[in-house]
């Protein structure tokens, strides 16, 4: 056992690449959604409060699977335009992700403290002012920890395109697997897989370690 | 106006309206069913130092509140400098203000918290040369050699380059005296800004209070309960109690002669403790 | 393609009759979790220091590879129906994250209570089932109850190793009829309306019983 690391583990890492750009697109299009949708959801107009709550319940609220499918397989079915299946696979990562990770951006601006907002008031700076110099910067650093978080759950999620044939490394190991019927093969395939995932993941982990620390300067307390 | 309301506004030292800069009329406040201020009518002088003292819950800080507009009055109108705060006219009729007539008027008021509510992210020095760069426009070179000026002035001028969590509590609230000066408010408020010290911080924020309004120039509005502060600094004091001004008048007639019994035994305690 | 009732109605009954599966090993899956959570939790606090370290190592592993890889692991590791491999291995991921609810809930017990526990000389063991347990559970038991939600979501994964689960259905009624609008928009829809008044009914206990403090960070999915 565990003699084909040779064989199996460059198969396995060609994938490498659609795994890291689906996570790399995710990651931009659901923080892009989540900054939108969370102060969305904190915002004075009913009507806005009201769409981005639906929006980010409904992702929420079905499945990550469910929603890639919907992408895939019945979105080309209903647009008059086509899709690729990268695109399809990285607006379910983004949308699903984003309606997450809007909650940890409306959480942490709700979190900075009333105070802020009134000494931004008495300084007399608008609305947008107060939002942009004083409340963001703020929330940015309480939000940091979370978002850490969100990005290792969505580094995992972007296995699940391999439910819609996209090469990524999940697919590659597959692909590797059919060809290789022993089982002691196909336990030394997904064991390579899983490493190689928690070694790509060893970033995201220490990067979130130092955010949390960093979270922990700078945010008023008062 | 009723006539009975003017006649209770004239006592006030605010008789000669040509140099009134704040005026409240009849103004109530209420959160839900309950009534925080009622039928408030007070007038403000250019210059003038008012201090307000009181109960908690009496609806001092309300009143100072709702002049920075962080909280709106439920009925009455108040005035700055001749301008209506919450309402503004329209073909000759008074609405509700909107974001925008609220920021042009409350450029002439400046406030100071209980809790400093400096900006932690930002240096003492940016957050005294933020709002002025901003909002008023002012050169970023210019901001802060009026900020220096100031942060001189309170005693911190060693400090620019510091957060705010380096910063002592006295320290941390003089520096916000500073940031709100540099703004060259026409009315500061003040709403209990030495509570949240420990006791030996007290003096250090009190000095640069006195020193301020021995300036003359800037009209300051003062919740405190430091009486012998109040009775210094003070033309004239407010006695707060269940959302009226029970007393008023010259500290010395306020606060070594009061008439009602309300007042004796409010101040009863401060002398105890002192 | 628009959408077509008489289609919906004629594989609806075919899909629903899946949700036995999915509740099914959604149940099962939590089981595991919470109590497999509480065995991580109390082994990550032993005394014995290369035992906790094992297990954090363990946790971090787990947390940080992705459900759909561990499933194929395991499905080709041991011999076990797919059924009960979805439900151990769901169960096992999820037991890491619940160990880290069941973490902040002990920690928030104050360690005057581990010293009146002393005082009274009672065992560890007594301590833990008399005095810290019965006090750092309750107050979790909103988060916990998070999980069996994140759990049902959880479960089209299984359609990977065929578990015939809702997905899995509506999968198969769309590649055999080439119509995916029905099927998958029926399994969404099944998904929000079960999972969605279940999340509203959780924060509603989270309201009441107030929030444990440092705990919202790191349950990444609520």
């Amino acid at each position: 056992m565990f003699t084909n690391i040779g064989e199996f583990l460059p198969f396995i890492l060609q994938g490498l690449t659609i795994t890291v750009q689906a996570f790399l697109f995710g990651a931009a299009l659901a923080y892009s959604i989540a900054i939108v949708a969370g102060l969305a959801r904190t915002s004075k107009l009913a009507i806005v409060r009201v769409i981005a709550t639906i929006f980010v319940e409904l992702f929420r609220g079905t499945s990550l699977l469910v929603q890639m499918f919907f992408f895939a397989f019945v979105f080309p079915s209903l647009a008059p335009f086509t899709i690729s299946t990268f695109l399809a696979g990285g607006l379910a990562l983004g949308f699903n992700y984003g309606a997450y990770a809007s909650e940890v951006v409306r959480g942490a601006v709700l979190a900075v403290p009333e105070g802020q907002k009134e000494a931004a008031i008495s300084l007399n700076m608008s609305n947008f002012q107060r939002m942009r110099l004083v409340i963001l910067p703020q929330a940015f650093r309480i939000m940091l920890p979370g978002i850490g978080n969100n990005s290792i759950e969505l580094l995992k999620g972007t296995s699940l395109v391999y439910f819609i044939s996209l090469a990524d490394m999940t697919y590659r190991a597959d692909i590797l697997r059919g060809a290789n019927t022993a089982l002691s093969d196909q336990v030394e395939i997904y064991t390579y897989l899983l490493f190689t995932y928690f070694v790509i993941a060893l970033p995201l982990v220490f990067l979130t370690r130092w955010l949390e620390k960093q979270a922990s300067k700078g945010v008023s307390t008062a | 106006m009723t006539e009975e309301a003017r006649e209770e506004t004239v006592e006030t030292p605010g008789e000669d309206n040509a140099n009134t800069i704040v005026s409240y009329k009849n103004v109530k406040k209420a959160f839900g069913d309950t009534v925080v201020l009622n039928d408030l009518n007070l007038n403000v002088n250019q210059g003038e130092k008012v201090a307000l003292i009181g109960p908690s819950g009496s609806g001092k800080t309300t009143i100072i509140r709702m002049l920075m507009t962080l909280e709106q009055p439920t009925e009455g109108t108040i005035e700055v400098d001749g301008e209506m705060l919450w309402h503004k006219e329209v073909k000759g009729e008074f609405v509700p203000a909107d974001e925008k007539h609220l920021r042009k008027v409350r450029g002439s008021i400046g406030m100071v918290f209980q809790q400093y509510n400096l900006f932690p992210h930002m240096t003492i020095m940016r957050n005294c040369t933020e709002a002025p760069v901003h909002v008023l426009g002012v050169d970023k070179n210019e901001a802060k050699a009026r900020a220096q000026e100031m942060l001189d002035k309170v005693g911190l001028g060693d400090k620019v380059d510091q957060y705010p969590a380096q910063l002592s509590g006295g320290q941390q609230q003089r520096v916000a005296i500073a940031r709100s000066l540099v703004m060259q408010p026409k009315v500061m408020l003040f709403d209990e800004v030495t509570a949240a010290l420990d006791p030996e911080l007290v003096g250090e924020v009190l000095e640069v209070l006195k020193d301020i309004a021995s300036e003359g120039d800037t009209t300051m509005m003062i919740i405190t309960h430091e009486m012998e502060f109040a009775r210094d600094v003070a033309d004239h004091v407010l006695f707060l109690d269940n959302g009226k001004i029970a007393e008023q008048g010259h500290p010395r007639n306020v606060l070594e002669n009061p008439q009602s019994e309300r007042l004796q035994s409010f101040l009863g305690r401060f002398i105890e403790t002192n | 393609m628009t959408w077509d009732w008489e289609f919906a109605f004629e594989v609806f009954p075919d899909i629903i009759s899946a949700i036995g599966i999915t509740i099914g090993a959604t149940v099962a899956a939590y089981f595991i979790s919470l109590t497999l959570g509480l065995v991580l939790t109390l082994l990550r606090r032993s005394s014995f220091k290369p035992l906790s370290l094992l297990i954090a190592g363990v946790i971090e592993f787990i947390r940080m590879t992705p459900p759909l890889v561990q499933l194929f692991f395991v499905y080709f590791a041991f011999d076990m129906s797919p059924f009960v491999t979805g439900a151990i291995v769901l169960g096992v991921h999820y037991a890491t994250y619940v160990s880290e609810v069941y973490r902040s809930g002990i920690e928030a017990v104050p360690s005057s209570q581990w010293e009146a526990s002393k005082a009274l000389n009672f065992s560890r063991a007594q301590t833990w089932q008399k005095v810290v347990l019965p006090q750092a559970i309750p107050p979790v038991i909103p988060m916990l109850g998070n999980y069996l939600i994140v759990l049902f979501k959880e479960t089209p994964l299984l359609s990977g190793i065929y578990v015939l689960e809702m997905l899995a259905v509506a999968q198969q009624i769309g590649s055999d009829t080439y119509r995916f609008l029905e099927p998958v928009t029926i399994v969404g829809f099944l998904f929000l309306v079960l999972s969605y008044p279940s999340a509203l009914f959780i924060r509603y206990l989270e309201k009441r019983s107030g929030k444990l403090p440092g705990s919202a960070e790191k349950g990444v999915k609520t």
